[in-house]
């Protein structure tokens, strides 16, 4: 089956050389405008505020390597939502490629295996302009994209699994409205998670972005981990592997009828 | 005599409550053009999908190229050329891509690829298009790629689903000779449709289906024999008219149908028929006599009735 799924990522690739020109732009425009807007202008505030005391680092340090756990997370889940209803149910390719001796399984993991491409290329051209923010150096920027991927890969499976039961595209704009925001806002991406009431934070460390961003920042700044790296990559992981799982059940009943 | 390249018994395909295709058994020879002629929702297209490996049997058996479809998937479908019924090309890609990307799933190196693109392009009329998007290409072009694609494994068996349905006449026509072509090169081919002419034109064999179940089966010539008559004398008479001699022509015929616009003879001899109508005083509006089509053996079995 592995040699099979590549096939599916080298059609992945195929579609992008003839559609990255919509993405690209964003992808080197995103970073710099935010870090930009929140991290210079936002952080000066926060800096010269209370701010500064709480996080005890400039504010665009703090936020940058957040922001790269989160862009993995939106990449992963566009790239998983819209393209994957497309292939099951508006152009149907998914049912032209298993009529070859591609399977079900061939496409979930091909599917995949090309998100995970991509976010390399898009992670890592976020962590080369975070180090031209002067946010973190070079060596420790390159070394947040391993678990950035991971975190993206963590939300790509179990979107796609989600994607793949939708009759409906009016699922994907609820799933990016009252999912993917505010897993966004609210992960400690801008703010450590330890200011929201007591009742929620709790919910927030069972979300796996509090977990990527951990391990990013962690990683992207050399400091101390809250939760043990090994166990939020394993938490990671486990999102990815059980989200792998059900899409291959879900895209299955879906497609082979 | 060869063993078949689909043996199908008893095979059966049901969708909860509902059955799509209720114990039907077939075979198709090496080299011949099949046909599943049938009015929607007559289990056509189930049956396809059954016979393509992609739709799980829900009864019975079914052998594909000698090998089962439950277990031998992959290897089928390495095997066979689909042309589904609904298109589904990539539209984002050029024709060229849609063509290298079935290819690379089939696991063909890009030089065998390129090779055989090259003469599929030729084969499908779209040598022009290479380099173009699929996007804005007709609805016969379409088409046509996607046969092309069928064929870049160059299958021993090719599932073609309503090829023609929504073409205009020439797009038809130059996709049948395109067919008759593959034909003529020893490519077996099962086809769906629900144009009668179609599967006059196309079909050795075909089986006409109603209902999930197979109503009939031989080739186009001797199931006209068997449930038509040779000719049919057409009688028009303006809606309404109160006395169209129905009880009077009886026995000029095989059998009489009648339908609110006309009343149809099955005869042997069409032109003698209208002189006997003629003779016995019955003036229709106007009379055709024609030549019994499969068209008349299709309603015959099937019925009038109008399925939605």
């Amino acid at each position: 089956m592995a040699l099979t799924s590549l096939r599916v990522v080298e059609y992945g690739a195929r579609v992008y050389r003839r559609t990255w020109r919509g993405s690209v732009i964003s992808t080197f425009l995103n970073p710099v405008l935010f870090l930009l807007a929140m991290g210079v202008g936002l952080g000066t505030l926060v800096d010269e505020g209370s701010g500064g005391a709480t996080i005890d680092l400039p504010y665009l340090t703090f936020l940058a390597p957040g922001l790269l756990a989160a862009t993995a997370m939106q990449t992963a889940a566009g790239d998983s939502s819209y393209p994957v209803m497309a292939g099951i149910k508006w152009r149907k390719t998914y049912e032209a490629a298993l009529a070859t001796p591609i399977g079900v399984g061939d496409l979930v993991l091909g599917h995949l295996g090309w998100v995970g491409i991509r976010l390399v290329f898009v992670t890592g051209v976020y962590a080369v302009i975070m180090t031209l923010f002067g946010a973190t150096t070079l060596w420790q920027g390159l070394l947040s994209i391993p678990p950035a991927v991971l975190t993206g890969l963590a939300f790509a499976a179990p979107v796609t699994a989600y994607t793949a039961r939708l009759k409906q595209e009016t699922g994907l704009s609820n799933m990016f409205r009252f999912g993917i925001v505010p897993l966004f806002l609210f992960s400690g991406t801008f703010f450590p998670v330890e200011q929201l009431p007591d009742a929620i934070e709790p919910l927030a460390y069972a979300t796996p972005l509090w977990h990527g961003v951990s391990l990013c920042r962690g990683l992207a700044l050399g400091l101390d981990f809250t939760v043990h790296p090994l166990l939020s990559a394993a938490y990671l992981a486990a999102w990815m592997v059980a989200g792998g799982l059900l899409a291959h059940r879900f895209m299955r009943r879906r497609l082979v009828v | 005599m060869t063993e078949p390249l689909v043996a199908a018994h008893a095979l059966t395909k049901t969708f909860g409550d509902f059955v799509a295709v209720d114990a039907v058994d077939f075979e198709v020879r090496p080299g011949e053009v099949f046909g599943f002629l049938g009015p929607n929702g007559a289990g056509k297209s189930s049956t396809m999908k059954m016979i393509g490996a992609v739709s799980p049997l829900s009864g019975g058996t079914l052998r594909v190229l000698g090998l089962d479809p439950g277990t031998d998937g992959p290897e089928i479908r390495s095997r066979l050329g689909v042309v589904p019924q609904e298109d589904n090309l990539d539209h984002e890609l050029t024709v060229y891509e849609n063509l290298l990307i079935y290819g690379r799933y089939f696991g063909l190196p890009r030089k065998v690829i390129d090779e055989r693109v090259t003469e599929l392009l030729e084969f499908a009329q779209l040598q022009d298009r290479r380099q173009s998007t699929v996007e804005p290409l007709s609805g016969g072009m379409k088409r046509r790629l996607t046969i092309a694609r069928g064929l870049i494994n160059q299958p021993e068996l090719l599932l073609l689903d309503e090829p023609t349905t929504g073409l205009d006449p020439q797009a038809r026509h130059l996709l049948w000779d395109r067919l008759y072509r593959l034909k003529q090169e020893g490519v077996t081919q099962i086809i769906t449709t629900h144009y009668m002419d179609e599967a006059e034109q196309l079909c050795d064999r075909l089986v006409i289906m109603d209902g999930g179940k197979i109503v009939a089966e031989g080739s186009p010539a001797s199931l006209i024999a068997q449930y038509s008559t040779r000719e049919v004398l057409e009688l028009r008479f303006p809606v309404g008219t109160e006395d169209r001699g129905v009880g009077r022509i009886g026995d000029l015929a095989a059998r009489v149908e009648e339908l609110p616009d006309r009343v149809l003879l099955y005869t042997d001899d069409a032109d003698a028929a209208a002189e006997s109508v003629a003779a016995r005083g019955i003036v229709p509006e106007s009379t055709v006599t024609r030549r019994s089509t499969l068209e008349d053996v299709f309603l015959r079995l099937t019925g009038r009735r109008l399925v939605d």
